[in-house]
Parts: C-alpha cells; structure tokens; sequence
C-alpha cells in the first residue's frame, strides 16, 4: 500500500510538470504577439517593447518557462493588466468565496445525493425509486444557469424571501447559488449509487447473507451500503472538479464575487496574466483531488490490485 | 422462441420497446431532428426580423412564446435553436466518444508504458474540467461555436478512457476471459469480442448523458459570452439577453430554458432506455 502511494505521488510529478508547461505555453499559444497582444491594438512600439522586457518574452523559451516556474514558486503570479495589481492579490480576494460556495453545494449535493440513490435502490420498482430517478433525471437536465434564473424569479423576485444576489457574508445569500451549483451533483450522486447498489445487490455475499438469516434492513444498509459506497467515494472527487467549473456559471448568476466570475471578466478583457495564473491554480486543485481520490480508492478497496 | 429474439438486436429492441419513457424521449428527439433540420418551413416567422412596435410582448396567438427585446418572435428562434444544439452536441459527443474509447480500451489491456502514457494525458486533461477547459480555448482561438465543439469533444475523452480502462480491467480478470485465453483466443478476439462488448453499456450510458450535457455546456459558454455570439439564436444566449428583464417578462426566461431542459432530459431518458435494454443482467 505504501509503496502504491509513493508510486501514485511520483506519478504525478509529470503531470505537474505539463500542467505547469501548458500553462506557460498559455500566452505563447495566442495568436499573434503576445506583448501586442496585452498592450492592446492601439498601443505605441515603445510600450510593445517596454512590455517585451518586462515579460522576459526576448529570452530563449527555456529560460522564459524557468523565470516563470521560479515567479511562481514565490508567489509571484505577475499583475493584472486591468488594474495593475498583482494577480496573486487579486486570487487571494476570491478563493474564499469560491470554496466556500462549492463545499457548501458538495455537501448538500453528496448528502442528498448518495440518499435518494440508496433509498431508490432499497425501494426498487416501488413509487420512492420512481420519484427519486425522476427527480434526479430532471436534475441533470435542467441547465444551471437557467435554474439559477427561475430561482431568482421565484424566490426572489415574487416570494421576496431570498436576496437576488451578492455576497456579504449572510447565509441567506448561500442559499439560492449552493442549490444551483449543487443541484445537478445530487442527482449524478443519486443516479451513481443506484447502480453502484444495484451492481453490488448481484453479488453472492449478499444471497449469502440473506441465504444465512441476516435481517433485510442489515444487509442493505450494512453489506450492500457499504460497498456501493466504493464507486461512489471516487464519483465524490471527480464531481469537486465539476462544482468549481460549474462555479463560473453559478457565480456570473449570482454576482458571486469568487474566481469563477474572475475568470470570465478576464476572458472579456483578455486580461491574460489572469487567465494563466487561473488556469494553473485550477489544474493544481484537480491534480491533487485526483490523487487524493485515488488513494482513498486504494485504501478502501483491497480487491484492486496495483503492482 | 420468436425468432425476433435471438439476434442480438432483436434481443436488444424487444427489451428497449418495454421501456416506455425511453420510447418516447426517441420519437421526440426524432421530432426535434425534423424540427432542425426543416426549421425554414416550420418556424412561423423570420427568427432575425427586428420590430422594436412588438417588444416583449407576452405569448399570444399570434406570437405564442411571445417576442423579445427586438421583437422577434422566441418560438422561431427557438426552432431554428435547435440546429445549433443538436449539431455541437452530437459532433462533439461522437468525436470524444470514438477516440476515448479507443484509448480506454488499449490502456485497460495492455496496461505497462501505454496505460501509464494515456493516463497520465487524461489526468492533465481532468486538471481542465469541462466548462473550464472550454473557456481557456476560447480565450485562446476567440469565441465561437467551433472552438466550443473542440472543447467539449476534448474534455469528453478522458472520462470514456477511465470508463472503458476500468472495466477492461476488471473484465481482464473475469473468468470467461481465463477461459477464452486458456482455449487460445488471439489477443484481438479477447479484446474486441470478449472485453469490448462489456466495456461498452458503461460507455454508452455515458454517451447518451454526454449529449445532454454537451448541450448543456454549449449553451452555458453562450449564455456567458463565448459561444454563439447575437443575433444568433442559439438558447443559451436567448437566455443571456433576458436576463436583465426578470420580473418584466418573464416569457423570454421561461421559453428558452424548457427548449434546453426538454432536449436534454429527453436524450437523458433515451440513454436511460438504451442502458436497460443493453444491459444483460436486465431481463
């Protein structure tokens, strides 16, 4: 088990690696001058060139992705070039909000979620598995930014009870984005562990069970539960990467000031030192749920085996 | 025994027809396709046409979803939506399908530097979630509808490699996979007679929701700016432009928005359907 760990933890040394060259690569993939680019359209050569300095952009590519890494390494993710700050300043100001927004949509979204899976699967074929399955097949087809929209209208707008948007740290603000942001998370948990239990109520040690007298309530919630609860743990990483990407939307709904709507503004302006330093904060998050989750994987699973 | 049973189609039909919900998410995505691709006839007014005497007015009979801020009639914008939908999320399900499960399934079997080569790539692919990954690209090539079909197909590979790769391995282990070695199955019959076939009711459970959700993300990129760009009437921006009227006219937030949420959860139920009926524990 160890020795998988500290393979899995040299494994994704590579991955870093890339991850940190294609976000490098980045500014060097836009078409054109970069440093024409950034200055804008209209910008005088003096500027351009002035800027090229500044950038390190005259220096042999290797050195450029070295400069780059060693900036980084220290924190120093270069300045916006909307408001000439350092965007490190400027991420710092929105990371909570984000994180706060999604822990708050995951935890609802796994709770309700892996439940309305379970009970659908207990109760298979009777009236619970149908509401539930529709219910969770609505959730993944509804798009979040118009269920955001019919939010908004309802249950703030006309019923009055919820802010419209905006942040200043109440609770009631919480509300309407986490539902949004959270809502097609539950249902995929909902309609992952259906299968996942499903799957396992096939395998022999559940007629076992049954076959030896074990009470039916036992072994669902303790045999079959409990191993369907595998897949599902792995289902729960790769579904924190899709909260943040849905982040984006929810937040330019909302008017939540985290990094979602940062990045879209910095689309909009084509603010790229922004982008870059997003991108690469984003990826280090994903790579390391990754390996997180497949550690977890390992660990409660002894059936796989890696050598 | 009927004789319709015992191929594997007719296995497959007689199991998918019981499936009413499913039977009727087809026969509307069949609607929708007519309704796309023959969208000049059906649609009863001009989807550009600008008339600032007709803004946001509610449904009517001669409007019945109403007109927008221009005063364009929203049913026929609706109905010339379609083909924009449909067509980004169906290529760029069908490319990221094809060859994700092309390296799902060499990466499972042969495992060693291959399996590590393409899941080290898909693990640098999963660093640039969905919407995420788009939105770089965007920012990258401009935006626009085919730069979006390039990153939905790119983001949907890695998910149907990881699928396949986990069940090939658990298939490489399955008994009748032994057995077939052990009667000297060639490698390539093992691989695409033996462990495909299994690998592929997860892949295509997936490929139905991918639809829907390719969709989905289509139109959200649109809704933020960096898809289909006005006057285009693609769902996702029709949304964007009433945004700023909730409570005046609600009809330019509601029709859209049903567009998008029946096409995909059609295509949802459809997949439903398809993995009930593929799957050979389900009688």
């Amino acid at each position: 088990m160890l020795k998988y760990f500290i393979k899995r933890l040299i494994n994704i040394i590579p991955v870093l690696l890339v991850v940190s060259i294609l976000a490098f690569a980045f500014v060097h993939l836009l078409p054109g001058d970069p440093a024409r680019m950034m200055a804008g359209e209209d910008a005088d050569p003096a500027t351009v060139e002035m800027l090229r300095q500044e950038l390190g952009l005259n220096d042999p590519l290797p050195v450029q992705y070295f400069t780059y890494m060693g900036k980084v390494l220290t924190g120093d993710l270069g300045k916006s070039l909307r408001t000439d700050l350092p965007v490190y300043d400027e991420i710092a100001l929105r990371y909570g909000p984000t994180m706060y927004l999604a822990m708050a949509g995951l935890l609802w979204s796994v709770l309700i979620g892996v439940f309305a899976g379970a009970v659908a699967a207990i109760y298979s074929g009777k009236w619970q598995d149908y509401t539930a399955m529709f219910v969770s097949v609505s959730g993944i087809s509804i798009p979040q930014f118009w269920l955001g929209l019919l939010l908004i209208q309802l249950f703030a707008v006309y019923l009055g009870w919820l802010p419209v948007a905006g942040y200043t740290g109440k609770l009631s603000e919480l509300v309407l984005p986490s539902i949004t942001l959270g809502a097609m998370v539950a249902a995929i948990m909902a309609r992952f562990t259906l299968s996942a239990f499903l799957d396992v109520l096939d395998e022999e040690y559940i007629s076992t069970a049954r076959a030896k007298g074990v009470r039916e309530s036992i072994v669902m919630w303790k045999h079959a539960f409990r191993n369907a609860l595998i897949p599902v743990i792995t289902m729960i990483g790769l579904q924190f990467g899709f909260l943040l990407g849905g982040s984006v939307v929810v937040e330019t709904v909302f008017a939540w000031p985290g990094l979602g709507r940062y990045m879209i503004e910095a689309v909009a302006v084509r603010d790229y030192p922004v982008l870059q330093a997003l991108l690469l904060l984003y990826s280090f998050h994903f790579v390391f749920i990754n390996l997180v989750v497949d550690m977890v994987y390992a660990v409660i699973n002894p059936e796989i085996r890696y050598d | 025994m009927d004789e319709t049973k015992t191929t594997p189609f007719g296995i497959f039909w007689h199991k998918f027809k019981k499936r009413k919900t499913a039977m009727v998410a087809g026969v509307f995505i069949l609607l929708l396709v007519f309704t796309a691709v023959f969208a000049p006839w059906i649609a009863p007014d001009d989807p550009y046409e600008v008339d600032y005497a007709l803004s946001m007015e509610p449904p009517s009979a001669a409007h019945l979803c109403g007109t927008d801020v221009f005063g364009r009639d929203i049913l026929s914008r609706i109905i010339y939506g379609a083909r924009i939908s449909l067509a980004v999320g169906l290529t760029s399900v069908v490319i990221g399908a094809v060859v994700g499960v092309a390296l799902g399934l060499i990466s499972g079997f042969f495992g060693g530097f291959l399996d590590g080569l393409i899941m080290r790539t898909s693990d640098v692919l999963f660093a640039f979630p969905g919407i995420l990954l788009a939105i770089a690209i965007v920012a990258v090539l401009g935006p626009g509808l085919i730069n979006v079909v390039v990153a939905v197909s790119v983001f949907s590979m890695p998910t149907f490699a990881r699928i396949v790769r986990g069940s090939t391995l658990t298939l490489k282990e399955s008994l009748y996979v032994k057995a077939a070695k052990s009667t000297g199955a060639s490698r390539r019959r093992i691989m695409f007679v033996h462990i495909m076939p299994g690998t592929l009711s997860g892949a295509i459970v997936y490929f139905t929701m991918r639809i829907g959700t390719s969709i989905i993300t289509a139109s959200s990129l649109s809704f933020l700016g960096l898809g289909a760009q006005p006057p285009t009437p693609e769902w996702g921006a029709m949304l964007a432009e009433s945004r700023d009227y909730i409570g005046v006219a609600d009809h330019m937030t509601l029709f859209p928005g049903i567009a998008i949420f029946l096409t995909v959860l059609f295509f949802n139920l459809f997949g439903d359907g398809l993995r009930a009926a593929l799957d050979p524990k389900v009688k």
